[in-house]
């Protein structure tokens, strides 16, 4: 298996993506992984154009329908109307938007500063691991939604807020699996053969570690995209997240809570989105490590 | 009537992957008798691990699938017995050693614990293992099984051995736990042994001393052994017969001192040309050009050909059938006797 | 006269203990005063089992490892007292080739990278251009066997043998006088095996590399080697001549070695 073509006259030329056609040949044949990619896309989908496609955008921007409050679900208003007579499903819709951007963001974030502070530990070693990591421990010992509680209370509420208040408690997870990763690729043959051609500490470290790492991260993020929804929500479900009339999953949700069980579909839809996404980012992660796990590829 | 011990015949076995399907055991025919070492030689990816692993139902089906052949062991088909039957011959009566030693031992517990373990569950088939009588206690028995198993680590070669029967796999070294799996698959005195490049990763003093074992084993105990190799040295050292596998096929079998001294395949002699010997001068190797082909869209005759010297347009027509060169010495060529000619010459 | 290119003084190396949770390991000494001396142009080959010592002595001679006593001079250079801009110059001299091409090619890097990377690293010694090392790569490959329609691979298209001649490739990137080769050949397979073997062969004569090959397979150290050193549990055991110490072996480590080697013996004839 492993002795394909030894001479070049009998090799078969081969297109530089085979590896990303074999990737999604394999990830094509699983289909929870399938049913992730279709749940995220829609989702993404949302995101960009849900404000845009709303059937009543004027309730997204704020405008009240009290004539029409609490409508029960029917063809004019799918998910039924809230407490000021806003179609439910177009702030569900709109909603996406801050939902996934700000969980996207809080990710995005919080991979850029454990990549930075993992990658610095594992590969420098010694004190600098020491401290870097006593640091990521002490981050980890406080329970990360009271830490971002603490830090919008202290910032004040708002969208950016937030998503640095949700970041600056979500860097440890990346810090400790980038630094993991980052010893294991030290110890690999190549990067010793580096350091025996005379090659620089950070041309090993960019050129040769950094890049050997990536595929982890890629897969923990999205793992970590419905449970970064989830947080965000739960902070706007608290109060302190997205202030209303600007739709949020979280807020969407805690308005609705003091009408249940009578008016149940004002909770049901932006539940439902909120499950949907936090669902198909997970299959798709775990799509995503099966397909980029370092072991089974070679 | 009795049966060869293990019987494996015209055995097709079809791998699926992103490319497509590859027919990666084209035809294995090959009989093992008690007392007989088989040494199963071939470049990697010519099928050997997959000939060895199929013997004991350890190849997944899917992505696997067995479209034509049978594999009987004493007669009974391996491929169509229930997955219960197949289970407890496996470690019983049919005994295989990989090459990886470091994923085949339970860190969790003792060495000795592991053995013992083994050669009470195979005593249950064999009572003549433990070597006491029928009517011991448990306790006997368990006595009894830790003094093999002691017994065995020695005979493997690993020092003080009864004192290290307390240890865990983690104060082993890698040599060392290749030599316990050994003894843990010789423990229960399986009646086949299949041993997948057991000494690959051992240094050569520590493969000589398994390898006397390997043979030793085969003279008390008169078992069948199946030894995957790519090291032709170890074959000539160890083996009673060898089956040289060329991408599925086995291209040449028999009795290990006819093959080598008498090599009849194209394939065989570019194999032993390759080992540098005493002789060899430097820069004189003649290495095998080529590479094992794609078995997806395998060539349709010899799949040898493509990297034969000697082959002709009629090698690709269709796939040659072994043919009897003396004894029980076969080899799958058609070009056997203008080959011979072309050497002599 | 032929001058030493590398030579080896009394060199031992133990790793000291440390401590852990249950108390303190015990030192170990990975070499004992070890001297061997490799002169310009020979294949000198080291045979040790495995906990020999062999892969700290060839990560001393790359200064990755700093020997606990004894000194290691290349070209009469102690390397203990070279400055870190000399150390680098002197890594594009001395190269190495290691066991498992599997592991040692970065996977996400091109051949083209690969092989230029040495170029780009030594670049104040050897100035070069983009251009200029692509082409150079693109020889490098001739040079191994392989083409230029490869610099846009990536190794997991490549097999072993392959991978072995990409890993030769980069190793001569930087021009080195001295190859170091840690069994190069023991994952590979015999056919392929010979093939890198008489491509090791032809280089040699090519360029006027010195070779100091390390192994555990005496077949191929005999049939490659000019000199051999056998090293045992950090010790030197025996060193001389291939022939004098095949034929003609005096340590009982030596007789035990060849006589435990499985060979392929044709009774009758030698051809």
């Amino acid at each position: 298996m492993s002795e394909t073509a030894q001479t070049s006259e009998v090799e078969i030329p081969r297109p530089a993506d085979d590896r990303l056609r074999r990737a999604l040949f394999r990830f094509r044949q699983s289909k929870l992984s399938m049913l992730g990619a279709a749940v995220v896309a829609i989702v993404l989908f949302f995101t960009a154009f849900g404000t845009i496609l709303a059937p009543y955008p004027e309730h997204v921007a704020g405008a009240v329908d009290t004539a029409n409050r609490f409508q029960p679900p029917s063809l004019t208003h799918p998910f039924g109307t809230n407490e000021l007579g806003q179609d439910v499903l177009s702030l569900v819709m709109a909603g996406a938007t801050v939902s996934v951007l700000a969980g996207f963001g809080v990710v995005l974030i919080g991979t850029l500063i454990g990549t930075l502070v993992g990658a610095v530990a594992g590969f420098v070693g010694g004190w600098t691991d020491e401290g870097l990591m006593r640091l990521t421990d002490l981050t980890l010992t406080i329970p990360s939604l009271i830490l971002a509680m603490a830090i919008a209370a202290a910032l004040g509420p708002g969208f950016t807020n937030m998503v640095i208040a949700i970041s600056l408690s979500w860097w440890p997870g990346y810090a400790r699996l980038v630094r993991g990763e980052v010893l294991a690729a030290r110890e690999e043959v190549y990067v010793t053969a580096a350091r025996a051609i005379g090659a620089n500490p950070s041309r090993i470290l960019f050129r040769h570690i950094l890049p050997n790492v990536v595929s982890p991260i890629i897969v923990k993020m999205s793992l970590d995209m419905g449970f970064a929804i989830l947080t965000v929500a739960g902070l706007g479900f608290i109060g302190i997240g997205v202030r209303p009339p600007t739709p949020e999953w979280g807020t969407l949700l805690s308005l609705s809570r003091s009408y249940m069980p009578d008016y149940w579909w004002t909770a049901m839809a932006p539940g439902m989105a909120m499950f949907f996404a936090v669902f198909g980012f997970n299959l798709l992660g775990d799509g995503l490590r099966d397909i980029l796990d370092p072991k089974a590829r070679r | 009537m009795t049966y060869p011990l293990l019987d494996i015949r015209n055995l097709h076995l079809t791998m699926t992957s992103f490319d497509g399907a590859a027919h990666v055991l084209n035809g294995i025919d090959l009989t093992v008798n008690r007392g007989e070492i088989w040494g199963l030689v071939g470049e990697s990816g010519c099928g050997k691990s997959l000939t060895g692993l199929s013997i004991s139902r350890l190849v997944s089906t899917p992505p696997a699938r067995y479209i034509d052949g049978e594999i009987l062991f004493e007669g009974r088909d391996i491929l169509s017995l229930p997955a219960k039957e197949v289970q407890s011959l496996r470690g019983k009566r049919i005994g295989m050693i990989f090459q990886d030693p470091t994923t085949n031992l339970n860190p969790s517990y003792r060495i000795g614990e592991q053995l013992v373990d083994v050669a009470l569950a195979a005593a249950s088939h064999d009572a003549s293992i433990l070597d006491c009588p029928p009517n011991a206690s448990r306790r006997e028995r368990r006595r009894a099984a830790r003094r093999l198993a002691g017994d065995m680590l020695d005979r493997v070669g690993i020092p003080n051995a009864e004192a290290r029967l307390d240890n865990y796999p983690h104060e082993f070294s890698g040599g060392m736990r290749q030599r316990v799996l050994i003894a843990m698959a010789l423990i229960g005195r399986p009646d086949l042994l299949i041993a997948d490049e057991p000494t690959t990763a051992l240094d050569v003093s520590v493969q000589a001393q398994i390898l006397k074992l390997l043979k030793g084993t085969v003279a008390d105990h008169f078992i069948g052994v199946i030894l995957i190799t790519h090291n032709l040295g170890v074959v000539a050292e160890t083996c009673s017969h060898v089956a040289v596998m060329y991408a599925g096929n086995i291209v040449e079998s028999g009795p290990v001192a006819e093959v080598i001294e008498r090599p009849a395949h194209p394939y065989t002699k570019a194999l032993m040309a390759s080992i540098p010997t005493k002789h060899s001068k430097r820069g004189s190797l003649n290495g095998l050009g080529g590479s094992v082909p794609n078995l997806i869209s395998a060539p349709p005759g010899c799949r040898f050909a493509p990297r034969c010297s000697r082959a002709v347009e009629a090698c690709t027509q269709t796939l040659p059938q072994p043919v009897q060169v003396g004894g029980t010495h076969h080899a799958a060529c058609i070009r056997l006797n203008e080959t011979e000619d072309l050497v002599d010459a | 006269m032929p001058e030493p290119i590398l030579q080896i003084e009394n060199v031992s190396k133990i790793y000291g203990a440390r401590r852990t949770l249950f108390g303190r390991t015990a030192e170990v000494q990975a070499l004992n005063n070890v001297s061997i001396s490799v002169q310009k142009g020979e294949s000198f080959g080291l045979v040790g089992e495995s906990g020999s010592g062999k892969t700290t002595l060839t990560r001393s001679i790359l200064h990755l490892e700093t020997p606990t006593a004894g000194r290691i001079l290349f070209e009469g250079q102690d390397l203990a007292h070279l400055s870190s801009a000399e150390l680098r110059r002197l890594r594009a001299r001395v190269q190495i080739v290691f066991q498992d091409p599997y592991a040692s090619l970065n996977p996400r890097m091109s051949v083209r990278d690969i092989v230029t990377e040495p170029m780009l690293v030594h670049n104040d010694i050897l100035n070069l251009n983009r251009g200029q090392r692509t082409d150079r790569a693109a020889e490098l490959l001739s040079l191994v066997g392989l083409g230029p329609q490869h610099l846009s691979r990536f190794p997991h298209e490549f097999s072993g043998g392959q991978r072995q001649r990409i890993c030769i490739a980069r190793a001569l990137a930087s021009g080195p006088e001295l190859l170091l080769l840690d069994e190069p050949t023991s994952a590979l397979d015999v056919s392929v095996q010979a093939q890198v073997l008489n491509l090791l062969c032809d280089l040699q004569d090519r360029l006027g590399l010195t070779y100091f090959f390390i192994s555990h397979d005496l077949a191929v150290v005999r049939y490659l080697c000019d000199r051999v050193a056998l090293i045992y549990r950090g010790e030197l055991v025996e060193e001389g001549e291939t022939d004098e110490i095949f034929d003609a072996p005096k340590s009982d480590y030596a007789k035990m070695l060849i006589g435990a080697m499985p060979e392929v013996k044709v009774r009758g004839s030698a051809a």
